[in-house]
């Protein structure tokens, strides 16, 4: 039965105590084939298979989680959703995963807190001046609400910013009004909750131990679980896709590397906007229980162990302090780090590869999060029709090979 | 976060250093005869695994000389530095801790390769 979510409902449940309101998916044992598999349920994953079901009318899917839904860099990111990327391609891919945020809430019938607060983008000396004006161009040909401000604007915007006293003056920054934060774990379990309904099974505490090939095709996948039989495997695995396509015998130009996230005590509202630096690298919003929301870079090596090193923070804290002086005092709560899959050109995979049925959705890198219903959508069209979507054409695994990349390293709003 | 014994100073902070990437990646003897998949190869696909790699290291901030490490991407642990030129050391001679290709426990997830048992 379809759960809906209602102000009659809540009444309803709050009358028994909150004890009686549904499970929001089922937790059932794998079967011996499925149509596609995909691996991985982090919100791409799970919107993948939503998709899938939804708009392709495959029923018979399988999500295969090692973890628990949402736990790897789903739950681990800082929320961060905008789509003010400088080349067509990106622009194109981020702008149609907009849209498809702005619907989100109600299309899945559960609030995922999409906030549009709007994002700036700081610029801090001439360079950034030059490169943050020809990206709002760029975006505003595109047909994406990004516009110049100058500090006064700023100030307006954000009245805690330091601009002018600090070792890097903030000299503008590009605004994008239709940016803003969404709730993370909501995400992946909206696209859980309703991908189970169309009949997606989600399996969790299975892990995907190798994708199984014979004659440039894929078999199935072997888990945990045992075998379970498909000929299309969708792999959604962040940072350990790597690993993966190595089972099957496929190199991919990723690199895994630590990035952090912290986020402090909660305050009251001081700042009602994102604000990004890429010069002086700090990236800050506050969540809705007050909580400064920060993330730091990554680390400078590959590795597979979701810590990060101090330094790294401190470099991000120290640029926060100077920024915004009245945050100096300030206790941070918690740090995280996830493992995220870098590409050569800080842009996405979403391709076929050489294995017949067998699809990857990597190298979101640094920025994946904001990519998620967009990147879920094209993917599943991807997986349907054997055939990538007009948006995600672009980013197949062959431009490595052509030299035809989209280079987006300076639009990763930090540098990572 | 750890430390890295260089060859030459000793034994100092991570963040003294910057990594190279992959080592002993050899550059192909005769580009001009390759297929560009195989000159994709080499400009783009480095060793990513989950467990023990050869890796470059530069002591940016004290001797600023380039040596050679092995170490385990699961754990962080270096297992040995070797100076440029040395033969490197076979990956057999180290053992691996990682139980599945993930490095996960066959119920559960999270950290659990760093964690002691």
């Amino acid at each position: 039965m379809k759960k809906k979510y209602s102000i009659y409902s809540l009444v309803k449940n709050s009358l028994s105590d909150n004890q009686n309101w549904k499970k929001m998916w089922r937790n059932p044992e794998p079967r011996k084939f499925y149509d596609v598999i995909i691996v991985g349920g982090g919100g791409h994953g799970l919107g993948t298979a939503y998709y899938l079901a939804k708009e392709h009318g495959l029923k018979n899917i399988a999500v295969i989680e090692k973890g628990w839904l949402g736990g790897g860099n789903t739950g681990r990111n800082t929320t961060i959703i905008r789509s003010n990327y400088l080349w067509d391609e990106s622009a194109h891919l981020y702008e149609h995963s907009l849209k498809l945020w702005e619907n989100l809430s109600s299309e899945l019938n559960y609030n995922i807190m999409f906030s549009q607060r709007g994002v700036l983008n700081l610029a801090h000396n001439e360079h950034d001046v030059k490169e943050i004006r020809r990206r709002v161009s760029a975006n505003k040909l595109n047909g994406i609400d990004s516009e110049w401000v100058d500090p006064h604007q700023i100030k307006k915007l954000v009245p805690i910013m330091n601009t002018e006293n600090c070792r890097y003056p903030v000299l503008g920054a590009s605004y994008q009004p239709r940016a803003g934060v969404a709730r993370h774990d909501a995400v992946a379990w909206g696209y859980a909750m309703r991908a189970d309904e169309l009949g997606v099974d989600i399996i969790q505490n299975c892990e995907v131990k190798k994708i199984r090939t014979a004659k440039g095709k894929v078999q199935g996948v072997e888990t945990s679980k045992g075998f379970i039989r498909s000929n299309r495997v969708g792999v959604v695995a962040s940072g350990h896709t790597s690993v993966l396509a190595a089972s099957a015998g496929i190199k991919l130009p990723l690199q895994s590397k630590a990035l952090q996230a912290l986020v402090s005590e909660p305050i009251k509202p001081v700042i009602n906007t994102v604000v990004m630096s890429n010069a002086v690298h700090a990236y800050v919003s506050q969540s809705d229980k007050g909580e400064l929301v920060i993330g730091a870079g990554t680390d400078g090596y590959n590795s597979y162990t979701q810590r990060g090193g101090y330094n790294i923070i401190e470099d991000t804290i120290r640029a926060i302090v100077e920024l915004y002086p009245i945050f100096g005092k300030m206790k941070m709560l918690r740090q995280w780090g996830g493992i995220v899959d870098i590409t050569p050109d800080a842009s996405p995979i979403l391709s076929k590869c050489e294995v017949e049925g067998l699809y990857f959705n990597c190298g979101w890198g640094t920025g994946g999060f904001k990519a998620t219903p967009g990147s879920a959508n094209v993917f599943a069209h991807t997986i349907a029709k054997n055939k990538a979507h007009k948006i995600n054409a672009p980013f197949s695994v062959d431009r490595f090979v052509s030299g035809r990349l989209v280079d987006e390293h300076g639009a990763a709003a930090v540098a990572h | 976060m750890f430390t890295i014994k260089c060859p030459y100073c000793g034994e100092r902070d991570q963040s003294e250093f910057s990594n190279g990437g992959e080592a002993h990646v050899a550059r192909p003897k005769d580009p001009e005869q390759i297929s560009d998949r195989e000159w994709s190869e080499y400009v783009f696909i480095r060793a990513n695994p989950k467990g023990i790699y050869y890796e470059r290291w530069v002591h940016t901030h004290g001797c600023k000389k380039w040596f050679n490490a092995v170490r385990n991407t699961s754990t962080d642990e270096i297992l040995k530095v070797y100076k440029m030129g040395e033969t490197p050391p076979p990956l057999k001679e180290f053992k691996d801790t990682i139980k599945t290709p993930s490095g996960e426990p066959d119920v559960g997830s999270g950290n659990f390769s760093v964690k002691k048992p």
